[in-house]
């Protein structure tokens, strides 16, 4: 199995060559003389080998290829790995998160074969070609950094390896009492995320992967959300959600210790895997309306022009708690957002991946927050978090969780391995 | 079906991924290479296969200049017709023929042809003479075009199933694939027997259902 860590940051800053050709197939290519037009355009309608020795390289279609060279729809994520490349991709403009439960004739062999048909899909679309068996192959052809990602509910894990291999996490959180859960929204056995910075190839992904989940499972909800569009910003910088914030300031950084140790499970056969925690918050528009500008910048303790914290003047300074106003009151107060969701316990932190969502339900515009989180152990760092946020939270006045999930993330797996086989293999 | 080929079909099956072509001709020299030494299966009648001839590791055979990937079979419920697609690539200097195939899954094999017929509807009928790769060339073998046709399987095989097949050339030489299992309801045409010359197990004017419906 490649070792390579997805979290490195070299995958992130690919060369022009390495983004055309991708590792150690660039020598291949080479050697062999292959266009890049045909790697890049694939030959994705007959889902036949992207290198094909002896091709002749067109002149044209590599000049085509050397002027696209910048386009979102061209770059590819690295599939393989020690760690599934969805956890610390920088987060693509679109994400559908799609939940399923298992039929239940579906046994551990059952589980083996759909895992190993998945992956093949996710190993093909996520580099740009068709899926085995794909109807509309052309539509492969814009990876837009697509990723896909699997997470396994408890009964997935129970069906694989017996209880004894269902994490104590996995499962509905505890209750909280700001809460309004639907179950429309909450639970599933397997989770499917397909994320790239195009929406017409995110629906390409999400359909093959429905089709290629028929026999094994029957979708139980689907979630779509939305950044802002790639390239409309520079690449990783914070987003803004529904309420005009900047979100996504404090978070772990991959490529740092912090990330691995606590964005990773470390043992058995979630190493190098994770938790997922997608809890569907809706954002109540309305009532935010009516709050001022100073009320809304004090829910969090930041201001809403840069996102800096009350306390300084640049998104990334470090807040200030011990500042305090003229009359003597906590220039960020006590109440805020940022306040309560900073533990002292320094373990006691999550990878947020947030995405933005708008649904028409009744007739009226509902909209809020995919509020997705990736930590090595939900109950020893989500919970608490949340635990805090619960008792108090100024936002909570204008926030509502409606949905809830919790999954195990595999860790990735090598170019003839398939996810889930450290549990199922 | 033989047992001692299957690990070699696994190795083939590696080389789906579009990355790995070059390994897959290595892969494919190799089972041409283990296949002719495995002479118990060489010889199975129950095949249907001819013995691959002793020189059939050498480079010059039509087994050992085919690149084969992207393979896969419709999934489909006992007794159903079912097909087998593939990408395979002729490396070599000389043109090679599939004259046959054979799988374990299915008893009765052909390779097929999709035409349009008189009315214009598109049938499927048995390949005359087999399938003709020329040097450098490539065969699609793909829904609503030229296909394995499996004319009635012996069992369920469900999709993430492999499905093991062996393609035999004009030579004698053959390759052993893995092809994976997928659920697709693409891929109906018609058949039409009343040209080729198989046995009647299978009647005129089936049509391919391979219906995902649970
Ligand atoms: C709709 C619901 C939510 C909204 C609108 C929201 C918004 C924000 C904003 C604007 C920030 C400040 C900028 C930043 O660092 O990203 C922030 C920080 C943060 N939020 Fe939330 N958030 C929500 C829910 C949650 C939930 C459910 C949790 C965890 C259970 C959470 C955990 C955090 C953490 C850990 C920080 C960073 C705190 C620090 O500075 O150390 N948030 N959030
Ligand atoms: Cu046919």
């Amino acid at each position: 199995m490649a070792a390579e860590d997805p979290a490195d940051a070299s995958r992130f800053s690919l060369s022009r060559r390495q983004l055309l050709l991708g590792g150690a197939a660039a020598g291949l290519g080479a050697a062999a003389g292959i266009g890049v037009g045909d790697i890049v355009q694939g030959r994705a309608g007959s889902g036949v080998s992207q290198m094909i020795p002896g091709r002749p390289t067109p002149t044209a279609a590599t000049g085509a290829l050397e002027s696209g060279v910048g386009l979102v729809g061209a770059r590819t994520v690295d599939f393989h790995g020690l760690h599934q490349a969805g956890v610390a991709v920088v987060p693509q403009a679109h994400s559908v998160f799609l939940a399923w439960d298992l039929r239940p004739e579906i046994d551990r062999d059952g589980l083996v074969r759909m895992m190993g048909i998945l992956t093949d899909d996710a190993r093909r679309l996520t580099q740009g070609t068709a899926a085995l068996a794909d109807s509309e192959p052309e539509m492969a052809g814009l990876p837009a950094r697509m990723t896909v990602t699997f997470g396994f509910g408890a009964e997935l894990v129970r069906r694989g390896a017996g209880e004894s291999a269902v994490p104590s996490w996995l499962g509905p959180l505890p209750a909280f009492g700001i809460d309004r859960l639907d179950e429309a929204w909450c639970g599933g056995d397997l989770l499917v995320e397909v994320a790239a910075d195009d929406p017409t190839t995110v629906a390409h992904g999400v359909r093959m992967m429905a089709k290629d989940l028929r026999s094994f499972a029957v979708q139980r909800w689907r979630q779509d959300g939305f950044r802002q569009a790639a390239g409309a910003r520079p690449e990783g910088a914070s987003m803004r959600n529904l309420f005009g914030q900047v979100d996504g300031t404090v978070n772990l950084v991959p490529g740092t210790a912090d990330f691995d140790s606590l964005a990773y499970a470390a043992e058995g056969w979630l190493a190098g895997g994770s938790s997922f925690v997608l809890r569907r918050i809706r954002m109540d528009l309305d009532k935010w309306d009516k709050l001022d500008r100073s009320g809304r910048e004090q829910s969090v303790g930041r201001t809403l022009s840069n996102g800096a914290p009350l306390t300084g003047s640049a998104e990334q300074d470090e807040p200030d708690f011990t500042a305090t106003t003229a009359v003597g009151f906590p220039v960020i107060p006590e109440f805020s957002h940022m306040r309560r969701a900073r533990s002292e316990d320094r373990s006691q932190r999550i990878l947020r991946r947030g995405y933005n969502y708008e649904q028409l339900t009744d007739g009226a515009v509902e909209s809020g927050l995919l509020f997705g989180s990736y930590q090595a152990d939900v109950t020893a760092q989500f919970v608490p978090l949340q635990r805090r946020l619960d008792e108090l939270d100024l936002l909570n006045e204008w926030t509502t969780p409606v949905g809830s999930a919790v999954f195990a993330i595999p860790p990735g797996c090598g170019d003839d391995g398939f996810v889930g086989e450290t549990l199922l293999g | 079906m033989c047992d001692s080929t299957i690990p070699v079909a696994q190795a083939v099956r590696v080389t789906s991924h579009a990355r790995l072509t070059i390994r897959t001709v290595a892969a494919v020299s190799l089972a041409a290479g283990l296949l002719a030494g495995a002479s118990g299966c060489a010889t199975d009648s129950s095949t249907g296969l001819p013995a691959p001839s002793s020189t059939s590791a050498s480079a010059t055979t039509a087994a050992s200049q085919v690149t084969v990937s992207g393979t896969w079979f419709k999934a489909a419920k006992k007794a159903d017709m079912s097909a087998g697609f593939a990408v395979i690539r002729n490396d070599g200097t000389q043109p090679v023929v599939i004259v046959s195939a054979a799988s374990a899954v299915s008893d009765m094999m052909q390779l097929h042809e999709t035409v349009a017929d008189d009315s214009g509807t598109m049938t499927m009928r048995k390949k005359e003479g087999g399938f003709e790769i020329p040097a450098g060339g490539e065969l699609t073998l793909e829904p609503g075009g030229n296909h394995v046709m499996f004319m009635g399987l012996n069992q369920d095989v469900a999709a993430g199933s492999d499905v093991p097949l062996t393609l035999t050339f004009s030579d004698g030489s053959s390759v052993d694939l893995s092809l994976v299992a997928k659920d697709y309801t693409g891929a109906n045409e018609q058949y039409d027997d009343s040209a080729g010359e198989a046995s009647g197990d299978a009647s005129a004017g089936a049509e391919m259902d391979m219906g995902g419906d649970q």
